[in-house]
């Protein structure tokens, strides 16, 4: 909203230049966004809070200034000359939703000649981004932007029955409005009515019906109070707005009715040669009184750290204008209507603070109880596994919301569960309009994006919540880790390449199981639509499955633009931390030596180094202390549906130096372990 | 015998000058000192001198030959080192080669910037709350203090799943949460991190973005804790030399409410476009928890007070990085994640 700092003067002295008045008034809670100087004025863009709807009025503004300076307040004096005649004789008014519509007032005025405003006038309006319209009209516009209360004129020779019903319109009800649209209501709509015909949408536009015009004598002005909320909600379902329904969605001042049709009767009195009708038509069932509100200095620097007087307290909320009186313990303070934002002792205490000058609120560090603070276990233990990841992969972060053609992109299943998903009703747009069932589509659509950016070797991977609908109440939030990664290590002079592929998530996985404790955990072949169905494991720890890993289906990585093999997993955190335990020493350091063995078998092509290293372990428990796999060979020495494996065996005591012929001895049991039970033979 | 016990020293003396190899000076070594070396043919034929003799001959033999045990030895240290040299020269590598690119990793700046900031405040004392994205419209907004059609409701346009059910448009929802589990108790010290939504996406804003939020309820919480406490973070997280400054604003939840803003942290408080010319960027938004919020954690509002404060976590990050286009956050790209 542009105020003109010329006009602003109207109604509270001040010196200060507009840069200093920006200052004090952002300083006191009123945002100056910016200035601009226009020719003899400066115009102040102000950025309100909701609370302070009451500042689009020059006059609450200017009490603003008076409550910053301490000078004097100036609200522009009426003299209406009224005629002899009674109003009650021109217009009758039924509110019949004193709910929406708790006061309506009205004045006739006989005799105005519609011309163009004087230029004061219009150059005010325009400044404040209103156009100039007629006399009537603008007068009107003028004592909204001065009051803050919207008023409508009609033509009162268009109001047919001269009696004003304020009703709720009938679903399918149409009326035209001054923007010369035709609008459809419902009846959570109000209507100001002449008889049943509607003239007005109230609170927002007038009707076309009624509209001042160039023939217009005789005009019935309004100044009514509407409930913000409706108008609203109005005010959204039909997708209008107007300088009128922004100030009753803010919350007009219901006592303020009665200046405002005033100042304009007496303006159109003087700027139009108007005859005022003896009179106001005033219904207003319920008046609204000015709240009366307890405040205790002792209260005051208790929640500001300050050391103020009860004198100082009385003088800040002088300032503002409002009425204060001494009661024991404290004040009671009478707040007018026009500041709605105001109900209770904090509010006060807002108010003094935002006077005295939050710089000057002293600073210091609470004192009271300490506390240990910092993070739980599972926070930690999240941390722990975001650091560990971020050892080897670049974190990325996605929007919690997907395309739902995602599932089909990763050829889940028609009933997969992934598909069950939580919708959100007003999205953006069909790409954000389900929540995450999985980490998976995110990470594919970053690799997907990064290799389109010509960027490649990407090794990613997320952190974050997955929803799930549930039958009532709030959705389910889980937390899951997930990666993606294609290409390898970097080209460079030492031509060292590391693939990321399979194996190397896989290491990933087991060094971080391994630094979260996580020991007994097992990696299953298994099948899964959106994998590769020969290159996929589940992984398994206690029986329970905890997250899967492999190579992604070429066809989901058509799916996604990808041509390079991609490997991803996807874990189940909870899961995860539910296992996850404290790391022990599990070995002493023993100082006798180690002997190693190695060993090399031929083993039909289905059995798995898993198996064979199970067989081996399983050979014996006392001094074999580590098996690894260190070559696999399949090709032109190996025979058709074989392949060659080769363990290094470690063996080693706690209690004495091994020797030779027990080493022996275990390296056969283990070697004949193998024969016997995987058709092993030795090469 | 002396006589040529002096030769032999003398001889072998300078031809140690010359040798120029370990194995020149084994060979040396040998023809002086070895089991038919010079020396020990000598020493040999000691018996065959007259006895008289034998100890004077026997005595300097002796000297001699330790004397030249010794010159030997310290040539062969001379001449390892020597070769040792050599050869480390000639291993010399070109040191401006680059490292080995292995397989290396980042959390993003975001989680960079949260961990940073969680730390301030976990060591002053604060503990990490989490609660759920998607809220109930009772702990989003009603036990805010932001009840149905309040205006404020604008502020945030949300993203709902049921008409009851929505994405969080704020962590503030964990500020109620927590209260309802701790009350009565005191202190409550909290930051919350997470994601919140709001229904906006445009050059500045994004449909998903990161707060972290802070709570403390205690006895006899002031206003002017809470500028202690966010003036300390704001020195940890921009410089000591920040300047803060506190703008009255409106918070349906807080009351009295603030907005805090620091002094531009690229002009220091010049004026530049980074802070429309003004000196000061607008960083949080904080405040004396207000009453009903009290209330409607459990908590008498006469008994106990508090302070809550919020921030984005991009708007940071983006200040501290230098960082000048929003949507890079989410957007992902490689030559992006690797900068931080």
């Amino acid at each position: 909203m542009g105020v003109s700092v010329k006009w602003l003067k109207y109604y509270v002295d001040f010196e200060m230049s507009a840069e200093e008045l920006a200052y004090k008034l952002t300083m006191a809670g009123i945002a100056v966004e910016g200035i601009e100087k226009k020719e003899d004025d400066w115009i102040l863009e102000l950025d309100l809070t909701p609370n302070r709807g009451d500042c689009l009025g020059m006059i609450n503004l200017a009490r603003e200034v008076a409550a910053l300076t301490g000078n004097e307040l100036k609200i522009p004096e009426v003299f209406i000359k009224e005629n002899e005649e009674d109003i009650k004789d021109y217009i009758k008014v039924n509110i019949l939703e004193p709910e929406l519509c708790p006061r309506y007032a009205a004045r006739v005025i006989k005799n105005v000649k519609i011309k163009p405003s004087p230029e004061w006038m219009q150059e005010i309006l325009i400044k404040s981004g209103i156009r100039p319209i007629n006399n009537v009209v603008d007068i009107t516009n003028y004592v909204l932007l001065e009051t803050n209360q919207p008023l409508h004129a009609f033509d009162y020779d268009l109001l047919e029955s001269k009696e004003i019903n304020v009703r709720r319109a009938r679903n399918g009800e149409k009326i035209v409005t001054l923007d010369e649209v035709e609008r459809e209501l419902d009846e959570n709509m109000l209507l100001i009515c002449d008889g049943e015909q509607g003239v007005a949408l109230a609170g927002i536009m007038g009707g076309q019906n009624t509209e001042i015009n160039e023939n217009t004598t005789m005009v019935m002005l309004e100044s009514a109070n509407f409930a913000g909320a409706n108008i609203r909600k109005t005010s959204r379902k039909l997708a209008l707005r107007s300088d009128s329904s922004v100030r009753f969605e803010k919350g007009a001042d219901p006592n303020g009715v009665i200046y405002a049709i005033n100042r304009a009767a007496y303006l159109i009195q003087e700027l139009a040669g108007g005859e005022v009708v003896g009179g106001i038509v005033d219904v207003y069932p319920s008046p609204v009184e000015n709240k009366k509100i307890k405040l205790r200095t002792d209260r005051v620097n208790y929640l500001l750290g300050t050391e103020l007087t009860p004198d100082e307290v009385k003088e800040y909320i002088s300032r503002l204008g409002f009425k204060i009186e001494d009661v024991e313990a404290g004040f009671i303070v009478e707040v007018p209507t026009y500041r709605p934002d105001i109900s209770v002792e904090v509010d006060l205490i807002e108010e003094i603070a935002r006077l005295y000058g939050y710089d000057k609120i002293p600073a210091g560090l609470p004192s009271g109880n300490t506390t240990l603070g910092g993070l739980n276990p599972y926070q930690a233990f999240r941390e722990n596994v975001r650091t560990i990841m971020a050892e080897s992969l670049y974190e990325v972060v996605n929007y919690s919301f997907i395309s739902p053609a995602y599932f089909d992109r990763l050829m889940l299943s028609e009933d997969s569960i992934y598909r069950r998903t939580v919708k959100v009703a007003n999205p953006l747009s069909e790409e954000q309009s389900v929540m995450r069932t999985l980490l998976l589509p995110g990470l594919l659509e970053n690799l997907s994006r990064n290799f389109a950016r010509k960027n490649s070797n990407l090794a990613f991977f997320e952190i974050g919540a997955v929803f799930y609908p549930t039958e009532s109440g709030l959705p389910e939030e889980k937390l899951k880790l997930g990666a993606a990664v294609s290409g390898s290590s970097e080209i460079n002079w030492l031509k060292h390449k590391l693939a990321m592929d399979f194996f190397f998530l896989k290491g990933i996985v087991e060094d971080m199981l391994r630094r979260l404790g996580i020991n007994d955990y097992e990696f299953r072949r298994t099948a899964h639509p959106s994998f590769h169905p020969g290159r996929t494991a589940a992984v398994y720890c206690s029986g329970e499955e905890i997250g899967i890993i492999g190579e992604i289906h070429p066809e989901v990585g058509a799916n996604f633009d990808l041509r390079d093999r991609v490997c991803a997993f996807e874990f189940d955190l909870d899961k995860l931390f539910a296992l996850s335990g404290r790391k022990m020493m599990m070995e002493s350091i023993t100082k006798y030596p180690a002997v190693e063995r190695d060993i090399a078998v031929l083993l039909k092509s289905d059995i798995t180094a898993g198996q064979a290293v199970q067989v081996i372990k399983e050979s014996d428990d006392t001094i074999l202390k580590e098996v690894v796999v260190f070559d696999l060979y399949t090709g032109e020495q190996v025979k058709e549906g074989y392949k060659s494996m080769a363990f290094r065996l470690k063996f080693q005591s706690n209690e004495r130096t091994l020797t030779e012929n027990e080493v022996n001895e275990k390296v056969n049991l283990i070697l004949s372990n193998l024969e016997k039970k995987l058709g092993a033979v030795l090469r | 015998m002396l006589e040529e016990l002096k030769n032999i020293k003398t001889s072998v003396e300078s031809r140690l000058n010359e040798v120029k190899t370990l194995e020149d000076l084994n060979e040396l070594k040998v023809k002086a000192l070895g089991r038919k070396g010079d020396i020990t043919l000598i020493l040999k034929r000691l018996k065959d001198i007259p006895p008289e003799q034998r100890v004077e001959v026997g005595k300097f033999a002796n000297e001699v030959k330790a004397s030249l045990e010794r010159m030997i030895e310290e040539k062969a240290r001379e001449l390892k080192k020597l070769e040792l040299d050599l050869r480390l020269m000639a291993e010399t590598i070109d040191v401006t080669l680059p490292g080995l690119p292995l397989i290396k990793g980042r959390k993003h700046p975001l989680t960079q910037v949260i961990d940073e900031i969680r730390d301030i405040f976990t060591s002053m004392g604060f503990a990490v709350a989490e609660g759920p994205e998607i809220e109930s419209d009772y702990y989003n907004f009603e036990a805010l203090n932001i009840p149905k059609e309040h205006p404020a409701r604008d502020m945030q346009d949300s993203f709902y799943i049921t008409e009851e059910i929505l994405l969080r448009t704020h962590t503030s929802p964990v500020q109620v949460r927590t209260m309802e589990k701790m009350a009565p108790q005191i202190p409550v010290k909290i930051i919350v991190p997470g994601r919140v939504y709001r229904r906006d996406d445009d050059a500045t804003h994004s449909p998903m973005f990161h707060q972290i939020e802070g709570l403390v309820i205690d006895e006899r919480i002031t206003f002017a804790h809470l500028k202690g406490t966010l003036m300390l973070f704001a020195q940890k997280v921009f410089g000591e030399d920040v300047k803060v400054r506190y703008r009255p604003s409106f918070f349906p939840f807080t009351e009295p409410s603030a907005e805090m803003d620091i002094s531009c942290v690229m002009c220091k408080g010049e004026g530049c476009r980074v802070c429309s010319y003004t000196g000061w960027l607008e960083i949080l938004g904080a405040g004396m928890v207000n009453p009903r919020v009290l209330e409607y954690g459990g908590y008498d509002p006469e008994k106990v007070s508090g302070f809550a404060f919020g921030m984005g976590v991009e708007r940071i990050a983006m200040l501290k990085y230098g960082i000048n286009d929003l949507r890079l956050f989410f957007e992902n790209d490689k030559r992006f994640l690797t900068q931080f």
